[in-house]
């Protein structure tokens, strides 16, 4: 039998669509400790990559915490902040934060400081302040990289949301470990369905948010290139 | 502490590290390549490569258990794929990185086609790519040991076992030893790229360049 048959056989059960661990339920519990730490990754890593770029300091530091932070093991950190802290929402939120900043302070330092130098010597000449100058002209322009990050962030977040299933956190993750616990399938299938179809649908909307945060005249440019 | 099968453990962690940025490399130079030469190419090769980097590896071990079972095999292909979103553009950029006269000179002295590629420009793409391969393997190395929760062996079994003891001296062994293992396979490449490319100063600018862009993985696919 397929992947497909497998998840599908287990998904038309109607059991799996009630209840507190039923579908839906589950993709709302991903979607929120899910974008609970992307918001508090977003709060931190996007002033402070504003406020690197605008200055260029620092920016050194930041490729390296970037790169250092793809040899941590996800799992690792996630139990042994388990084995600390004891299951705890500071055991899985500390982990999907700490994962989701790096992607994002990378991608919004980077556009900030690649605004071109002509740019900032336009906008400093009309009279802006330091202040306008960064809100006026610096993020719009870096906006395709700051939604971007924001993205590749989510990406990271999603993914180890699923495994925290492992640590006993809700979502569709515990499908996968719930079914691989007494070897049902099928189970264990209709839950990584539906965490690739989440994948996919938070891919979409972080499209749609592009098409409508980047200004029109870059947008242009964006196509002439 | 039983160090007994830290070695084997260690040794599975570095296989299923190493392989698939391996097998990635080989598929992304043919890919990188036409990508170079037919532009039209590389937004839908980017764009697939970047839909596949954002599965979940745990998800993708699932859906391949039917067909390859629970072999190292189920693991090595996600994690081939996820490396492809580095690697392709890592390619790309090489090979754009070499300057026209430099190609032009080449091809004055009678060089074709295929000469000029081997012998003028992947020599000259040579630290751009390998700053792609740096961050594919220590990401694969990293992730590799999520295949244990599936039951395929690396040193994720620390980290699984010590979870299951409540013994964290063997999760900081397993942890450590990903990340040690991580940093010695990287230091490996920069090695490498020192004597593929001796002309070179010992830190190149485009080589920096590439690990800032590579470190967000599409980050230079969509910023140009």
């Amino acid at each position: 039998m397929s992947f497909f048959s497998f998840a599908w056989n287990w998904l038309k059960q109607p059991q799996q669509w009630h209840g507190s661990g039923g579908i839906p339920i589950r993709i709302l519990e991903q979607l929120y400790y899910s974008g609970l730490a992307l918001l508090i990754a977003a709060l931190i890593a996007v002033p402070l990559g504003i406020l690197i770029g605008h200055t260029g300091r620092g920016a050194v530091l930041v490729v390296n915490i970037a790169n250092a932070w793809r040899a941590i093991p996800t799992l690792a950190l996630l139990v042994l902040l388990t084995i600390w802290l004891g299951f705890s929402v500071l055991a899985w939120l500390v982990p999907l934060v700490v994962l989701g900043i790096p992607p994002i302070l990378v991608n919004v330092s980077e556009g900030v400081a690649g605004v071109d130098p002509e740019l900032r010597d336009a906008a400093r000449g009309v009279g802006m302040t330091p202040w306008q100058q960064v809100r006026k002209v610096e993020v719009p322009v870096a906006m395709p990289l700051i939604v971007l990050g924001l993205r590749t962030g989510a990406i990271f977040v999603v993914a180890t949301a699923t495994i925290a299933a492992y640590i006993g956190l809700g979502g569709l993750g515990r499908y996968i470990i719930d079914g691989l616990a007494v070897s049902n399938y099928g189970e264990v299938a209709g839950g990584a369905l539906f965490v690739v179809l989440l994948a996919l649908a938070v891919q979409a909307f972080f499209m749609g948010v592009r098409r409508a945060a980047v200004p029109k005249g870059l947008r242009q440019q964006g196509r002439a290139s | 502490m039983d160090w007994s099968a830290v070695p084997r453990l260690t040794w599975e962690s570095a296989y299923l590290g190493i392989v698939p940025a391996l097998i990635g490399l080989i598929i992304s130079l043919p890919l990188g390549i036409a990508c170079t030469r037919f532009r039209w190419l590389y937004g839908p090769v980017l764009s697939a490569t970047s839909i596949l980097y954002a599965l979940p590896s745990l998800a993708l071990f699932i859906v391949l258990i039917p067909y390859t079972g629970l072999t190292d095999t189920t693991v090595i292909i996600p994690l081939t794929l996820f490396s492809l979103c580095v690697l392709v553009p890592g390619v790309v950029d090489g090979m754009r990185s070499v300057p026209d006269p430099v190609r032009q000179a080449a091809t004055a002295m009678g060089f074709g086609t295929v000469r000029r590629l081997v012998q003028v420009e992947l020599p000259i793409a040579v630290p751009i790519v390998i700053a792609g391969l740096r961050v594919a393997m220590v990401s694969s190395i990293s992730l590799a040991s999520v295949g244990q929760l599936i039951g395929v062996s690396s040193l994720g079994y620390l980290i699984v076992d010590g979870y299951q003891r409540d013994f964290a001296m063997e999760i900081y062994v397993g942890g450590g030893f990903i990340i040690a293992l991580a940093l010695v396979c990287d230091l490996v490449l920069v090695l490498v790229r020192r004597l593929l490319t001796p002309w070179q100063p010992r830190r190149s600018r485009g080589e920096a360049k590439a690990l800032a862009a590579a470190a967000a993985p599409t980050a230079m696919a969509v910023a140009r």
